[in-house]
């Protein structure tokens, strides 16, 4: 009972941090209100048992990805987004696209689990199960988006420096 | 019903669950009911948000006296005996202060903000043992409020959090100063963060536990006939825990990282348009951030809170308490003797500093320990 009220609860939170991501106007509003998305996911994870997840959702997306994000507006000191009536386009092909897309999804859930519930702290997700996935029956998968993010890495650093100006001594 | 709540908890492994499951072993134990349970808490949180808020003030006159003497000053002298009541002084005058907004600034945020800061700040100490357990009559009281088995990545994501109080207030404060110091701050914190949380892993890896309270448990006893088991010593953390260390300055924006409020340059840095309460919830911040950061290395590096311990019962519980607090009050003393000490980086030294020196040696003392683990296993 008591998980269920938790469940609900964050899960409405959740819900309501998304719906006001899109509402808000003000881009630090809206950063924030992803603040409050990433946190109910993360006591949302926490109920199904897999604190590690949990923790690192805390850490690594609202604790440093959000931050830099917050960081940017600021840095550009990105006023109020002025509200516009929408793309033609974006109605017409957008709204049913979701539609379409999220109906798909749920059947899929349900045809895959039909009535099953998973109970709640019943998936395993102590840190060092994790780890074991990890490093033997994901070590492929884990390796290659490592490369994927050390690409990324790299391309940051070559889109960010200016060679022809910071070659030689630094001006000035 | 009945069966169904007994299969769910057999299967844990969530912190929620177990804190449940802990709770009913405890009262299963000591055949307690709920309500006891909860007076016990309740108690237990009051008073450590009591002691907490206290030593937070008494750091500040600690600050203020060290510094003073340091400086060939006498610091706090006038507001009872050796200054002992100023921080009861600065308090009332903080609460009787002018509550200043500025205008133009972005209210919702600008009142959050300093709430942030201090909540995050506060909320660290749940988890953060203090000593073993006490027993009164048939009640047997770790002392903790509550043990979770992902205690240490609590307070990593809790602290990771609190940037967003000094970020938003540089930011809706609506001035140049502060905007420049909510910026440092975040890029600060974030670039500091990634060495901080490298040179605990080192400490995990030996350990092999998240709970704070295994974490000290392991560190127990003496090695080669006298000296301590503690992982700056057994583990050969010796490294990490200067690492941590400096990170951890960084992180609590002390001198010498003290950049975003950096007085010479940009006043106050991210609060300088707050006064009264909202500005003192700021400097609470940052001490209670300071209490924790040495208690995290307390309990990580420097074996918690073992030491000699004599004499009867209630001074056996009691004893490892004051060792544990005795190591915090020596790194506060340290953080202050650094203030009194080092000038402040500049930015882009600050910036090489974490990235080509800490982070490198992070990870190759990371690499050092995994290799020794893995030829002791």
């Amino acid at each position: 009972m008591t998980h269920l009220i938790i469940f609900l609860f964050f899960g409405a939170l959740c819900l309501a941090g998304a719906v006001n991501l899109l509402v808000q106007r003000h881009p630090i509003n809206s950063a924030l209100s992803l603040v409050v998305v990433m946190g109910s996911l993360a006591v949302e994870y926490l109920l199904l048992g897999a604190e590690f997840v949990a923790a690192v959702q805390v850490i690594v997306y609202a604790g440093a990805v959000m931050v830099l994000f917050v960081f940017v507006i600021m840095l550009l000191n990105a006023g109020e987004e002025v509200r516009t009536k929408g793309s033609r386009v974006a109605m017409l092909f957008g709204i049913p696209g979701m539609l379409v897309g999220s109906a798909l999804v749920g059947w899929v859930l349900i045809e895959r689990t039909g009535s099953q519930t998973v109970a709640a702290g019943a998936l395993p997700g102590a840190p060092r199960t994790i780890g074991w996935l990890l490093f033997h029956n994901f070590l492929l998968p884990f390796e290659v988006t490592s490369i994927l993010v050390l690409i990324a890495i790299m391309g940051a650093v070559v889109l960010a420096s200016h060679p022809d100006t910071d070659s030689g001594k630094k001006k000035s | 019903m009945q069966e169904r709540g007994r299969d769910d908890l057999t299967s844990v492994g969530g912190p929620v669950l177990s804190a449940v499951e802990g709770t009913r072993a405890l009262l299963r134990n000591n055949a307690l009911n709920i309500t006891t349970f909860i007076i016990v808490s309740l108690i237990k949180t009051v008073l450590a948000l009591f002691v907490l808020l206290t030593a937070v003030a008494y750091t500040v006159w600690l600050e203020r006296k060290v510094v003073g003497h340091m400086q060939n000053r006498w610091g706090p002298t006038r507001v009872g005996p050796f200054g002992l009541l100023q921080p009861l002084a600065d308090g009332v005058k903080f609460l009787f202060k002018e509550d200043l907004t500025p205008p133009h600034v972005y209210k919702p945020l600008y009142i959050a903000a300093p709430m942030i800061a201090v909540i995050f700040a506060l909320t660290s100490i749940a988890v953060i043992p203090v000593g073993n357990s006490i027993t009164l009559g048939s009640l047997h009281i770790p002392l903790q409020i509550t043990d979770v088995n992902i205690g240490l990545l609590i307070i990593l994501g809790v602290t990771s959090l609190g940037v967003y109080g000094v970020a938003l207030a540089g930011w809706s404060s609506n001035s140049k100063y502060s905007l420049l110091g909510g910026l440092r701050a975040s890029a600060q914190m974030i670039s500091y963060e990634i060495s901080l949380g490298l040179s605990l892993v080192g400490v995990l890896m030996l350990t092999g536990s998240f709970s704070l309270r295994d974490i000290v448990d392991t560190q127990g006893g003496t090695f080669w006939g006298f000296i301590p088991r503690w992982n700056i010593f057994y583990g050969g953390q010796f490294i990490a825990f200067f690492i941590y260390l400096i990170s951890a300055y960084a992180e609590t924006n002390r001198i010498p990282f003290d950049l975003p409020e950096a007085e010479t340059e940009l006043v106050a840095g991210y609060h300088t348009e707050y006064s009264a309460m909202k500005f003192a919830m700021f400097f609470m911040a940052e001490y209670a951030n300071m209490i924790t950061v040495a208690a995290v290395a307390s309990l990580l590096f420097l074996g918690g809170w073992h030491g000699p311990v004599v004499g009867p019962p209630i001074l056996r519980a009691l004893l490892p308490v004051f060792w544990f607090v005795l190591r915090i009050f020596g790194f506060l003393f340290v953080y202050i003797w650094v203030r009194g000490t080092l000038p402040r980086f500049r930015y882009d030294q600050l910036m090489a500093f974490g990235w080509k020196f800490l982070l490198p040696l992070a990870i190759a003392n990371l690499l050092v320990t995994a290799l020794v683990v893995a030829l002791r296993a």
